[in-house]
C-alpha cells in the first residue's frame, strides 16, 4: 500500500456534522421533547455507607404533577454493571453517597425536585472504607457482604485477577547493573463532557422499548436492557437504542447506568415517556470518575542500558461497584509489557471495593496510570546508570517484528521516529540537564495501545450497511457513535475513497440499534480503524455486484451518450472501440461518482455518472438495487487475564510526548513553553480530526499532570463542579504545541491507518513531570503536580541541605 | 410557584413566555421559546455554553433572571445564520474544526462574534483571552483558536470586497515522510 495514491484519504474533508454544531441545529439529548415525556429525578443517598431501614415517598406522591415514584421495594430487582454487584434502586444498604434510593418522574422538573426532596429514608449508618489501604486491612467493614451470586464475601477485593509473569524475573533482577523503584499514584478524576449525560425511556403499548440514551456501547446497552425488562416481566420485548448527538464520551458511555434503568422503571410505572437529565453537579456527583491508582514499579538494566526486568504492582480503588472501568489492568498489561524491550515481566494488579463513588472507563484505559510510573521511573534509572534518558528509551526501542512478552505481535511501529522526532523539535541535546539555574527542563515519555481495535469481549467486531439511493447518495449505517471524535467524517472519506463516490455524496445515519448492524462499541480508539475496515468489505462487494450489472447496462448508456451527443453534432463520430468485449466486470472502475473502463478513463463518451447508471439498474425489467453489509472481525485473541497473555489488538499504536517547562521555585508553578507530539498513526486519514484529537487529549493529560483531581472526604465528592474542579481553559493551552505523524502504513489498517483516539494523553503527564525533574531535580509522584506539591519538595529539599 | 409572562426580543422576533421568578434566561430561550441551540453546561456560570448577547455583548444566560430580560435586545445562536447561510464565524468553526462535539460550540462562536464585532483583527492571544471563560473538553483550544482567526480574516476581506482565502488553516503538522513496510513474515 506504500505510496498508494488516495482521492480522499489523507486530505482535508469537512466534518458533515460540523455546519449543524455550529449552527446550534445539532440535537443532544438535552434537546429532544418526547409527546407526554416526563421529567425524572433521582432520590440520592446521604450516607457513604448506612443500612437503609425504611424508605417513606407518601409526600412526593401527593405532589401536584408527580406521575410515578419508584423504589426498590416496589420495583423488580434490576442488577447491573460488569459484575452484576450494583442493584438499581437500593433495598438493603448504600455504599456511597451515589447511590440511588428512589426517584420521581413529574410533569415538570420543578415538581419532581420537589417531590424528591419530599423523600424520607432513615438510615442506620456504617463505618466505611474510603481507600484500598482502608479497605484490605483486617477487619474493615465489608463493602459487599455477599457476592452477586449469594455466596458470602470474605474481604472488599474483587474478584478479578490479573497476573502477568513472563521469563524469569529473578534473573532479570540478578542482570541489572542499575534499578529503580518508586511509588506512583494517579488521582480520582472527572471525564467532564461538557454535554451532560441523559436518556428518554419510551415505551410503546406493547411494551417495547425505546431509550435514546447518551452512549458508546449501543448494542452492549441493548442487550443490558433487554436484561432489564425480563427482570421487570416483560420477556421477549424489543429494544432499541436511539444515539442522540453526543456532548462528548471520553469513556463515560462505556457502561450502562443506573440513571437509566430509572427512567426504564419511571416510564414503565407511569406509562409515559421519562427523561432523566443529570446537571453539571449531578455530572461530577452521580456519575462515574476515573479510577485513582497506585502503582509500585521496579524496573532495572544492564551496564549497556539495556531493560533486564520490570515489575509492577497496581492498586485501584474501584468504590462501591465494578463498571467495565474494572478491567483497567487488561490495558495497563500494554505498557508494563511492550511499552520498550523488556524481557522479564511480573504484573499484578489489585481492584479493590470502597465506600467511594464506583468508577468507570475514561479515555487511555488504564494506560496514563501506568505509563507514568514506567516512564517517570525510566529517567531515575537513566541518572542512575549515567545515560542520557532519551538514550536509554533509544536502546530499549521497540520495532516491527517483535513478539513482545504479552503475545503482542507489533507488525508496524514508528516508535524509533516518534523518539527521534520529539528530541529533535525538543532540541534536546542542547537543553536537557542545562535548566537547574535557569528552572527550564525537558522532558519526554512514551506509549504503546492498542491501534487495531481492543479484544475485551467475545466479539470485538463491527458491522456496516451501505445502502445506495437512486440518485448517487450513500447511507451508511454504523454501529459506532460519533461522539466529536470525527467518525462520520472519516466514514465519508473512506467510504467515498474505498467505493468510488464523491465524499459530499455520502450521509452516515444517525446510530440506532434498529437500523444499524452490530458493533461492540465506540472504545479503545477502534471507531475509525474498525468502521473503515467494514466499510472496504462492503465497498468491495457493493463495487463487485455494480460492475457484474454494468456489462449489461453500461453499453447502453454509452449509446445514449453518443445519440445526445450526435445530437448535438451530427458529425460526431467515435474512435473505434469495441465496446461489447470491453464491457466486463474487471475492466470497470467507479470513481468520484463516475463508472467508467479502465481501458479509457478519459473519454466523455464513455463515463456514465453513478446517479443515472442506478436508475438504469433499478428502473428496467427484473431490476434491482444496491444494498450490501459487511461485518469486520479482527484477527485478534481474547487475552487470558489471569496469565495475562494474547495478542488483543490488530496491531498497536506508539508515540512520544515532549515538554519544556519553566518552574517558578517562589511559587511552584510550572509554565509549559512548548509541547511535541510524535504518534505513529499508521497513516493520516483526516489531517483536521486527527490533530483535533491530539490537542484535545492533550489538553486532558495535561489536566491529569497538572491540576485535575477529584477531592473526597468520607467518600462525599467535595469538588463537584468547573469552579473547585479545574479543566484546561484557553489561557492554559498558551504555549506552542507541534505535531508530528509518523505514517507507518500499518497493513491490517483502512488505508494503513491505526487507532489515535486514546494515545494523545496516555504519555503527557510523565513527559510533563521528567521535564519538571530535569528543570528542578525534584520529583513528585502523585499526580497532580500541583504548586503547593512543589513547593513542597523544595522546601523539604532545602531543609535537608540545610 | 405562579408564572408571569415575560416579553422576550431574540433574533429580532418576540415571544411570549410564562417564567417562575427563578427561571434562568437559558431556561426560558431553551423551554420558552424553543431556540435550544443555546446550551446549558454547569448552570452555575463556569463554562460559557450558555453565552448569549445582550445588546451586542456576550452574557452567560444561566446567570441571568428571564424576568430580567424583557425588553433586551437578544442574540442567540438561531439568529446568526439564514436558512441557507452561516455566519462567518459558524463557517470558521465547521470547516477548521473548531467544533467536535460540539456542545460547547455555540458558546464560542457568540463570545466570539462579540469579540469580532469589537475588534475586527484580533490576535492569538486576545482570541484566547476573549474565550477564556469558555470551556472545551474536546479541541484543547488550538483549532478554536485558529477558527476565529479565519473567521475575522474572512470577515475582514468580505468587508473589502476581496474574496476570502479559502483557508485560514496553518499547516502545523509535520508529516514524517518516512513510511515504514510491516515486518514480512512475521
Amino acid at each position: 500500500m506504500t505510496g498508494r495514491r488516495f482521492r480522499f484519504v489523507g486530505k482535508e474533508v469537512a466534518r458533515p456534522d460540523g455546519p449543524d454544531k455550529a449552527a446550534g441545529r445539532a440535537e443532544y439529548i438535552h434537546d429532544t421533547v418526547r409527546p407526554g415525556m416526563l421529567h425524572g429525578m433521582i432520590k440520592f443517598s446521604e450516607h457513604a455507607h448506612a443500612r437503609i431501614v425504611s424508605v417513606d415517598t407518601s409526600r412526593a406522591e401527593r405532589v401536584p404533577g408527580v406521575r410515578a415514584v419508584v423504589t426498590g421495594f416496589n420495583t423488580p430487582k434490576l442488577r447491573m454493571g460488569f459484575l452484576r454487584d450494583n442493584v438499581v434502586l437500593k433495598r438493603d444498604k448504600v455504599r456511597q453517597f451515589r447511590d440511588e434510593v428512589a426517584a420521581v418522574a413529574a410533569t415538570d422538573a420543578d415538581a419532581a425536585a420537589e417531590a424528591v426532596d419530599l423523600i424520607r429514608v432513615e438510615y442506620e449508618p456504617l463505618p466505611g472504607v474510603f481507600s484500598p489501604d482502608e479497605a484490605m486491612a483486617e477487619g474493615a467493614p465489608l463493602v459487599h457482604e455477599v457476592a452477586p451470586d449469594g455466596s458470602p464475601r470474605t474481604d472488599n477485593a474483587l474478584p478479578l485477577t490479573f497476573h502477568h509473569d513472563s521469563g524469569d524475573l529473578e534473573a532479570g533482577m540478578r542482570a541489572a547493573k542499575y534499578v529503580d523503584e518508586g511509588v506512583y499514584s494517579t488521582p480520582l478524576i472527572q471525564q467532564s463532557c461538557m454535554g451532560t449525560a441523559g436518556c428518554i425511556a419510551e415505551f410503546d403499548s406493547a411494551g417495547n422499548l425505546t431509550m435514546r440514551a447518551k452512549t458508546q456501547i449501543p448494542f452492549l446497552a441493548q442487550r443490558d436492557f433487554t436484561r432489564a425488562l425480563a427482570a421487570m416481566g416483560l420477556p421477549g420485548r424489543n429494544v432499541r437504542v436511539i444515539v442522540p448527538v453526543l456532548g462528548g464520551g471520553f469513556g463515560t458511555g462505556l457502561d450502562t447506568h443506573c440513571y437509566e434503568y430509572v427512567a426504564i422503571l419511571l416510564a414503565w410505572r407511569s406509562g409515559r415517556p421519562v427523561r432523566v437529565l443529570y446537571d453539571r453537579h449531578d455530572e461530577f456527583a452521580h456519575l462515574s470518575p476515573r479510577q485513582s491508582s497506585r502503582t509500585r514499579v521496579v524496573q532495572g538494566c544492564d551496564g549497556e542500558g539495556r531493560l533486564t526486568f520490570r515489575r509492577l504492582d497496581v492498586v485501584q480503588d474501584n468504590g462501591a461497584y465494578a463498571a467495565w472501568g474494572a478491567t483497567y489492568p487488561s490495558v495497563m498489561l500494554l505498557p508494563a509489557t511492550s511499552l520498550y524491550k523488556v524481557p522479564n515481566v511480573r504484573f499484578d494488579a489489585r481492584l479493590v471495593y470502597t465506600n467511594n463513588p464506583y468508577c468507570q472507563a475514561m479515555r487511555g484505559y488504564g494506560n496514563p496510570e501506568v505509563t507514568w510510573p514506567i516512564e517517570s521511573s525510566l529517567d531515575h534509572l537513566a541518572e542512575q546508570a549515567g545515560i542520557d534518558p532519551y538514550d536509554l528509551r533509544r536502546i530499549n526501542c521497540n520495532e516491527a517484528g517483535e513478539l513482545t512478552p504479552m503475545g503482542l505481535k507489533i507488525t508496524t511501529c514508528g516508535l524509533d521516529a516518534c523518539l527521534e522526532a520529539t528530541a529533535e523539535r525538543l532540541d534536546w541535546g542542547a537543553k536537557r540537564g542545562k535548566g537547574k539555574a535557569v528552572r527550564r527542563g525537558v522532558g519526554m515519555a512514551s506509549l504503546v495501545h492498542v491501534g487495531g481495535g481492543g479484544k475485551i469481549y467475545r466479539s470485538d467486531g463491527s458491522g456496516i450497511i451501505l445502502k445506495v439511493d437512486d440518485f448517487g447518495t450513500v447511507y451508511v449505517s454504523y454501529g459506532g457513535v460519533e461522539m466529536g471524535q470525527g467518525l462520520h467524517a472519516v466514514l465519508r472519506q473512506g467510504v467515498a475513497e474505498a467505493l468510488g463516490v464523491r465524499p459530499e455524496n455520502v450521509v452516515v445515519n444517525r446510530t440506532d440499534t434498529s437500523t444499524c448492524p452490530w458493533d461492540v462499541g465506540t472504545h479503545a480508539s477502534r471507531g475509525a480503524f474498525m468502521a473503515l475496515n467494514a466499510t472496504i468489505l462492503a465497498a468491495d462487494k457493493l463495487r463487485a455486484r455494480l460492475f457484474t450489472w454494468a456489462e449489461r447496462v453500461f453499453p447502453e448508456e454509452v449509446r445514449a451518450n453518443l445519440k445526445k451527443l450526435r445530437r448535438k453534432d451530427p458529425a460526431f463520430a467515435p474512435p473505434p472501440f469495441d465496446l461489447e468485449s470491453a464491457c466486463k466486470a474487471e475492466n470497470f472502475d467507479l470513481a468520484d461518482g463516475w463508472l467508467f473502463l479502465t481501458s479509457a478513463p478519459d473519454e466523455p463518451w464513455l463515463r456514465v455518472e453513478f446517479g443515472r447508471l442506478l436508475r438504469a439498474i433499478h428502473f428496467r425489467d427484473r431490476g434491482t438495487m444496491f444494498v450490501e453489509e459487511a461485518f469486520y472481525e479482527p484477527d485478534t485473541d481474547l487475552p487470558d487475564w489471569e496469565k495475562g497473555y494474547g495478542n488483543m489488538s490488530a496491531n498497536y499504536a506508539y508515540g512520544t510526548q515532549g515538554a519544556e517547562v519553566e518552574v517558578d521555585v517562589e511559587t511552584g508553578q510550572v509554565r509549559i513553553v512548548r509541547m511535541v507530539a510524535a504518534h505513529d498513526v499508521g497513516r493520516v486519514l483526516n489531517p483536521t480530526a486527527l490533530k483535533g484529537q491530539i490537542y484535545g487529549a492533550l489538553a486532558q493529560g495535561l489536566g491529569y499532570a497538572l491540576h485535575e483531581e477529584i477531592h473526597t472526604d468520607g467518600g462525599r465528592i467535595l469538588n463537584p463542579n468547573f469552579t473547585d474542579y479545574k479543566i484546561a481553559t484557553a489561557p492554559d493551552m498558551d504555549f506552542p504545541i507541534e505535531l508530528v505523524f509518523v505514517e507507518t502504513d500499518e497493513p491490517s489498517g483502512p488505508f494503513g491507518a491505526k487507532g489515535v483516539g486514546e494515545p494523545g494523553l496516555v504519555p503527557t503527564a510523565p513527559a510533563i513531570a521528567n521535564a519538571i525533574y530535569d528543570a528542578i531535580g525534584i520529583r513528585i509522584r502523585d499526580l497532580p503536580i500541583t504548586p503547593e506539591k512543589i513547593v513542597e519538595a523544595l522546601r523539604a529539599r532545602d531543609a535537608g541541605e540545610a | 410557584m405562579p408564572k408571569t409572562l415575560v416579553t422576550l426580543h431574540v433574533n429580532g422576533a418576540t415571544y411570549e413566555v410564562a417564567v417562575k421568578p427563578q427561571d434562568t434566561l437559558a431556561l426560558a430561550l431553551r423551554d420558552g421559546c424553543g431556540l435550544t441551540g443555546t446550551k446549558i453546561g454547569c448552570d452555575m456560570g463556569t463554562c460559557g455554553c450558555c453565552t448569549v448577547l445582550v445588546e451586542g455583548r456576550p452574557v452567560l444566560s444561566c446567570l441571568t433572571l428571564a424576568l430580567e430580560a424583557e425588553d433586551w435586545q437578544i442574540e442567540t445562536i438561531e439568529g446568526l445564520s439564514g436558512a441557507e447561510r452561516l455566519h462567518p464565524v459558524q463557517e470558521a468553526f465547521a470547516t477548521c474544526g473548531g467544533s467536535q462535539c460540539g456542545y460547547c460550540t455555540p458558546g464560542f462562536v457568540m463570545t466570539s462574534v462579540a469579540l469580532l464585532r469589537d475588534n475586527a483583527a484580533p490576535s492569538r492571544d486576545e482570541i484566547k483571552a476573549a474565550i477564556a471563560g469558555n470551556l472545551c473538553r474536546c479541541t484543547g483550544y488550538a483549532k478554536i483558536v485558529d477558527a476565529v482567526e479565519k473567521a475575522g480574516s474572512d470577515m475582514r476581506s468580505a468587508d473589502a470586497g476581496a474574496t476570502p482565502p479559502t483557508t485560514g488553516e496553518k499547516d502545523d503538522a509535520g508529516i514524517q515522510g518516512r513510511r515504514q513496510t510491516a515486518a514480512a513474515g512475521r
